[in-house]
C-alpha cells in the first residue's frame, strides 16, 4: 500500500482507507525499518498524524483537497522545515530549527501531503554513499552490507524500504539518480531553475535542484506537479508555465521519438558488465516501443568529473562560510578569541569530506589559482553545455547508465575520495548543463542488486522524460520488484 | 631643515548609502535608528537556504548617481561574492561587484581651491553596488569584552565610488567630497549623512618626493575611521607630514613596503596603524551563483537621464540671472538640494520677487527646518503659500511682522493662508485709527517727544512696540511716520 502514491490517493477516495490509517501504517513501517536502515534523521509522528486527521476531517466535510492529500512524504534533511530540525546530517546543525519552510515544503503542505520526517544524507549533500552523515550510515534495503548511494541515500532508502511512497531529494551531481539506481527506484533531477531552491541549504548553488523520488515514473510526475514552478524568491527560478506532468505518463507510443545512445561511454573501463547489459536491454525496449535509436557523442564527457569537482567545491566553500559559530549552529566552547572560535567551531562542526571540499574550493578560488581552476572550469562547463545543445539538435532524449556499478559495499570507498567521486561519472553532465535527467530501474545484476538506466532530455522537457519513463515501465517490471525484507 | 619639494597624492573611496525603502536583496526596511535586529529576515540574516532577490530601485538609483558623475553605464553588470569572515557579515561573504561594476569611468569638476578662476577635473574609476555589513558594538561598559551584533544595516545598498588618485591637497579632497555629496543629495540618491553612516570616506594617501631630481614615492596608506569632512582634511594633512617624517627616517618607498591601513583618531588628531587584517587579504571573488547578471538597456539609461533635471552647477548659474539674487544666496539655496531649488522657484514665481523669497527661505524656512527637523518636501508652509504671503507683503496688505505671524501659524497649525490671517485677526487699519493711537502714545511719553525734537529720531522706535501691543495690525512703518509727522507739527 505504501509503495504507490496514486494507490494511496485511490484508497482514500474509494473509502477503503483513511489518511490516518495510511499514516499509521507509514509510522509502523518507519519504526520497523529505522533500526535497520536508518533512513531518517527525524520522524515527527505527532505532526504527521495531525495532518492526516485534518485531511480525513476535511474530506468528510466535503472540502476540496490538495493533489497529495493524505500521502506520506519524506523530506531530505537539507530542506528547511519550520516545525522539525534541519541538520544537513551535520554536527554543525544538530538541532537547528529554521524559522521558515523551504518553498517545496510549503508546496507539500499546501498539497495536503503528510510529511513524516526528515531523511538522512551525506553531510551537506557531499558524498555518494550517505556514509558522511553525522547521524550514522543508511543501509541499502536490497543488501544491508551495501550503501544506498548518496547523498539522498535516506530519501531513497525511505521509499525502497516501503516507509513512504514519495520522498524529496536533492541532486547536485547525481544525488537523486545514483541512490535511485542503487535502490531500484525512480528519481528525477529536474531542469535547473524548474523547482525553487528557496530553503534548500545550498551546497553548489549553480548545480543544486530538488526532485521527486518514487517507485514509478507516474508517481514522480505526481510529486513533480506539486513542487515545480516559478518562484520570485529564487532569482534562478525559471518563469515558465508548468505542464501537467501526469498527462505525459498516460501514453506509451514512442514512435517518432529519437533516442541518442552514448555507446562509447558504455564501453568505458570500469563499467560493470551487468550495467552494460542493462543499457543494451533498455535500448531494445525503447526500440520495441517505437523509438528510433541513434548513436551520439558528448565529446567533453571525460572533463565532466574534473569540471564538476572544481565548480561544486568552489561554490560550497563560499556557501558554507556562514557556518561560523557566530550566529547559529555549532559553536566551540572556550574559544579565547574570534579566530579560534571560528577555527574550532568549524573544525568540530564539519566532517572530513566537507572540510576536504571547503579546502579544495578555497584553493580553486584563491588569488593566482582562480584562472587555472575555477575560471577554466567555467569555460569547460560552457563547452559541455554546447555538447548537449549539439546532441539535442539530433535527438529527443539521451540514454545511458546512471552509475558504473551497482551499489558498492559500505566502507569500500569512504577512504578513497577519487573512487567515490567517480560514482558521478555519468550523472554530473546533466547538472553542469542544467538539463533534466531521470533514473529508472533497468534490471538486476547476477547477485540481485538493482541497476539504473538514465534518460536525459533538453531543458524543461521533464514531460518527455516522464513519457518515455512510463512507456519503459509499461513494458518492464523492474520498478515493481521489492527487496526481501 | 626645509622640506624637499613634495606632492601629496590622494584618492578617495566613498560609500554612499542609496535611499531605497528596502534592502538590496530582501524586503527589510532600511530605516536608520531602529532597535537592534528588528529589521531582519532569513535573507539578510544569512540563514541556511535563504536566497537574495535584487531590489531594482537600487539599480535605478545607482544609474542616476553614475550619470551625475559622468560615468558610462555598461550594458551588463553582475554580482560577485567578496569573501571574508567577520561576525557582522553573517553569510561569510558580501555580495558586491568585482570586474563588471554598474558605473565606470566618470569624473567630477571641482573648483580649484588654490585658484578661484580655475577648475580641476577629478577622475572616477568606477562605482559599484554592494550590500552593507551589520554593526559590531563592542560592549566596553559591561567590561566583559562582549561584542554585540546589530544586523539592521546588513544588506542595505551602498554605492562605492572610487576616484582616481587625482587630488593633490586636503582642500581638493574636501572640494571633491562637498561636490559629490551635493550631487548625490541633489538627485535624491542618498542622504549622505556621515553621522548616520550614509556617507563613508576612506582616503588613499602617499607622497611623491623630489630629492634633487630623484623621485621617491612613499608607501600607500589607506586612512579609515574619518567621521566628518573636517576629519578627512585633518587626516590627510597629518598623514602627509607623518609619511614625510617616516620616509626621512626609514627611506621606505612604495617598492619596499606594501599598502597599510591607518585609522584616524579624532580626539588625538593623529592617524594610527590599524591591526592588519590578513596578510594581503584574498577575498576570493567569484560570480554569485544565486543572482543573474543584470542587463541594462540604452533605453533604460536614457529614460533615467531624462529625469536627472538641472545639475546643481546649472542651478547655481541660473538663479542669479533669472531672479537677480546674489551668487552667494543662490549657492546657499542650491546646497540644500533639488527640493529646495524647486521650492524657491515656485515661491519666487508666485510672488514675483526672487530676492525677497531668497531672504525668507534663508532666514525663516531654513531656520524653522533646522529647529523642527524634517525636509522641505514635508514642510508646513508650501512654496505656493510662501509665495502668497510674500505677494501680500509686496502689495502692502501684510507687514513683515504680520507675515511672520502668518508663517509661524501655518507651521504650527497648517491650513490655508486665508485661514491663518483670519485666525490671527489680521485686518487693514486705516490711517485715522493709527493717528489717534499715536497721539495717545505721544501724550503718555513726553520724554520721547523731547528726544526726537532734540534730533534723536531713533527714540520713536520705542513707540512702535507699544503701538503694536495695542493694535497688532498697526504697521511699524506707518506708526513711525505718523509719530515723526505729529512731533514735527507740535
Amino acid at each position: 500500500m505504501l509503495d504507490s502514491a496514486l494507490e494511496v490517493l485511490r484508497l482514500q477516495t474509494s473509502g477503503e482507507a483513511s489518511a490516518v490509517e495510511i499514516a499509521e501504517q507509514a509510522m509502523a513501517a518507519i519504526e520497523a525499518s529505522q533500526p535497520t536502515h536508518n533512513a531518517y534523521t527525524h520522524v515527527d509522528r505527532q505532526a504527521a498524524m495531525a495532518t492526516a486527521k485534518s485531511v480525513d476531517a476535511r474530506r468528510a466535510a466535503g472540502e476540496t483537497l490538495g493533489p497529495l492529500a493524505g500521502v506520506p512524504v519524506a523530506v531530505k534533511d537539507v530542506l528547511c522545515t519550520n516545525d522539525m530540525p534541519t541538520t544537513c546530517s551535520s554536527e554543525m546543525l544538530r538541532g537547528f530549527r529554521p524559522p521558515y519552510d523551504a518553498t517545496v515544503v510549503e508546496k507539500l503542505r499546501a498539497a495536503d501531503a503528510v510529511i513524516v520526517g526528515k531523511t538522512n544524507m551525506d553531510e551537506f549533500a557531499m558524498g555518494a554513499s550517505t556514509e558522511t552523515s553525522a547521524f550514522g550510515i543508511t543501509r541499502n534495503p536490497w543488501d544491508l552490507e551495501r550503501t544506498p548511494g548518496g547523498s539522498s541515500g535516506g530519501a531513497v532508502a525511505a521509499v525502497a524500504a516501503g516507509t513512504v511512497p514519495l520522498s524529496l531529494g536533492t541532486d547536485t551531481g547525481g544525488s537523486i539518480r545514483q541512490p535511485s539506481a542503487f535502490c531500484g527506484v525512480t528519481g528525477l533531477k529536474p531542469t535547473y531553475g524548474r523547482v525553487s531552491r528557496y530553503g534548500l541549504v545550498a551546497f553548489a548553488s549553480s548545480l543544486d535542484q530538488v526532485g521527486p523520488i518514487a517507485w514509478s515514473a507516474a508517481d514522480c510526475a505526481l510529486l513533480m506537479n506539486v513542487i515545480a514552478g516559478y518562484e520570485p524568491r529564487d532569482s534562478t527560478s525559471l518563469n515558465k508555465d508548468v505542464p501537467d506532468y501526469t498527462v505525459a505518463t498516460q501514453s506509451t507510443d514512442l514512435r517518432g521519438i529519437r533516442i541518442g545512445v552514448l555507446r562509447e561511454s558504455m564501453q568505458a573501463e570500469g563499467i560493470d558488465p551487468a550495467v552494460q547489459q542493462a543499457v543494451a536491454h533498455a535500448i531494445g525496449v525503447f526500440a520495441e516501443l517505437g523509438a528510433e535509436i541513434i548513436d551520439v557523442d558528448l565529446p567533453h564527457r571525460e572533463y565532466w568529473v574534473p569540471t564538476y569537482y572544481v565548480i561544486a567545491p568552489s561554490e560550497a566553500s563560499s556557501n558554507l562560510s556562514r557556518f561560523d559559530g557566530a550566529h547559529y549552529g555549532h559553536r566551540a566552547d572556550g574559544a579565547s578569541d574570534l579566530l579560534s572560535m571560528y577555527c574550532r567551531s568549524r573544525a568540530e562542526g564539519f566532517g572530513a569530506e566537507v572540510k576536504r571540499r571547503i579546502m579544495v574550493g578555497t584553493y580553486a578560488l584563491s588569488e593566482g589559482y582562480a584562472d587555472e581552476y575555477y575560471n577554466k572550469a567555467l569555460k569547460v562547463r560552457r563547452l559541455i553545455r554546447g555538447d548537449y545543445d549539439a546532441a539535442f539538435s539530433q535527438v529527443d532524449l539521451l540514454l545511458g547508465p546512471v552509475t558504473p556499478t551497482p551499489a558498492f559495499r559500505l566502507g569500500d570507498k569512504i577512504d578513497d575520495p577519487i573512487q567515490m567521486y567517480l560514482c558521478d561519472l555519468f550523472t554530473v553532465g546533466a547538472n553542469l548543463a542544467g538539463v533534466p535527467a531521470l533514473s529508472l530501474p533497468g534490471g538486476f545484476d547476477p547477485s540481485g542488486l538493482p541497476i539504473g538506466i538514465q534518460l536525459q532530455a533538453p531543458t524543461l522537457e521533464e514531460s518527455r522524460l516522464f513519457f518515455a519513463g512510463s512507456a519503459f515501465q509499461s513494458l518492464t517490471d523492474y520498478h515493481t520488484k521489492r527487496p526481501n525484507q | 631643515m626645509t622640506q624637499l619639494p613634495t606632492t601629496t597624492i590622494i584618492g578617495l573611496e566613498v560609500h554612499v548609502q542609496l535611499k531605497t525603502a528596502t534592502k538590496l536583496f530582501c524586503g527589510c526596511s532600511t530605516q536608520f535608528g531602529s532597535p537592534p535586529n528588528t529589521q531582519v529576515c532569513p535573507v539578510c540574516l544569512g540563514l541556511p537556504g535563504a536566497l537574495p532577490v535584487l531590489n531594482e530601485h537600487a539599480i535605478e538609483l545607482a544609474i542616476r548617481a553614475g550619470l551625475s558623475i559622468n560615468c558610462s553605464i555598461p550594458p551588463l553588470t553582475k554580482w560577485d561574492r567578496k569573501q571574508y569572515f567577520y561576525p557582522d557579515l553573517p553569510k561569510g561573504y558580501q555580495i558586491s561587484q568585482f570586474d563588471l561594476p554598474i558605473c565606470a569611468d566618470g569624473c567630477l569638476q571641482i573648483a580649484d581651491p588654490a585658484n578661484p578662476d580655475a577648475t580641476r577635473k577629478i577622475g572616477i574609476t568606477r562605482a559599484h553596488l554592494e550590500e552593507d555589513a551589520g554593526k559590531s558594538m563592542h560592549d566596553e561598559v559591561a567590561g566583559r569584552g562582549d561584542t554585540r551584533i546589530d544586523l539592521n544595516r546588513c544588506g542595505t545598498p551602498l554605492l562605492e565610488i572610487v576616484s582616481e588618485p587625482d587630488m593633490r591637497t586636503a582642500e581638493e579632497a574636501l572640494a571633491y567630497l562637498t561636490k559629490l555629496k551635493e550631487t548625490m543629495t541633489h538627485l535624491g540618491v542618498s542622504d549622505c549623512e556621515m553621522q548616520e553612516g550614509s556617507l563613508r570616506v576612506d582616503a588613499n594617501v602617499n607622497l611623491h618626493i623630489d630629492k634633487h631630481g630623484e623621485k621617491f614615492i612613499t608607501p600607500i596608506v589607506e586612512v579609515k575611521n574619518m567621521n566628518s569632512f573636517r576629519s578627512v582634511v585633518g587626516a590627510i594633512h597629518f598623514e602627509a607630514q607623518r609619511q614625510y617624517a617616516e620616509w626621512e627616517q626609514t627611506g621606505d618607498t612604495i617598492e619596499t613596503r606594501g599598502k597599510r591601513t591607518f585609522g584616524w583618531n579624532d580626539a588625538k588628531e593623529v592617524t594610527e596603524p590599524q591591526r592588519e587584517k590578513e596578510e594581503s587579504a584574498d577575498y576570493r571573488y567569484f560570480p554569485c551563483p544565486d543572482l543573474l547578471p543584470v542587463r541594462i538597456s540604452r533605453e533604460q539609461v536614457d529614460a533615467i537621464r531624462q529625469t536627472l533635471g538641472e545639475s546643481p552647477q546649472a542651478a547655481r548659474e541660473r538663479l542669479p540671472v533669472q531672479y537677480g539674487i546674489k551668487p552667494y544666496d543662490a549657492d546657499v539655496i542650491v546646497s540644500q538640494g533639488r527640493a529646495m531649488v524647486d521650492y524657491f522657484d515656485a515661491a519666487a514665481l508666485k510672488c514675483g520677487d526672487g530676492k525677497r523669497t531668497s531672504s525668507w527661505i534663508q532666514q525663516d524656512v531654513m531656520r524653522t527646518l533646522k529647529e523642527q527637523g524634517g525636509d522641505i518636501e514635508s514642510f508646513g508652509v508650501t512654496a505656493d503659500q510662501l509665495g502668497e504671503i510674500l505677494s501680500q507683503v509686496i502689495a502692502g496688505d501684510l507687514t513683515n511682522d504680520r507675515a511672520r505671524d502668518v508663517f509661524r501659524h501655518l507651521c504650527e497649525q497648517g491650513g490655508s493662508v486665508a485661514d491663518a490671517i483670519a485666525a490671527l485677526g489680521i485686518e487693514a487699519v486705516d490711517n485715522s485709527e493709527i493717528e489717534a493711537l499715536v497721539k495717545d502714545l505721544l501724550a503718555a511719553n513726553p520724554k520721547i517727544v523731547d528726544d526726537v525734537k532734540n534730533g534723536n529720531e531713533k527714540a520713536v522706535g520705542a513707540l512702535i512696540g507699544q503701538a503694536r501691543k495695542q493694535n497688532p495690525n498697526a504697521s511699524p512703518q506707518l506708526v513711525r511716520e505718523t509719530a515723526l509727522q505729529l512731533i514735527a507739527n507740535m
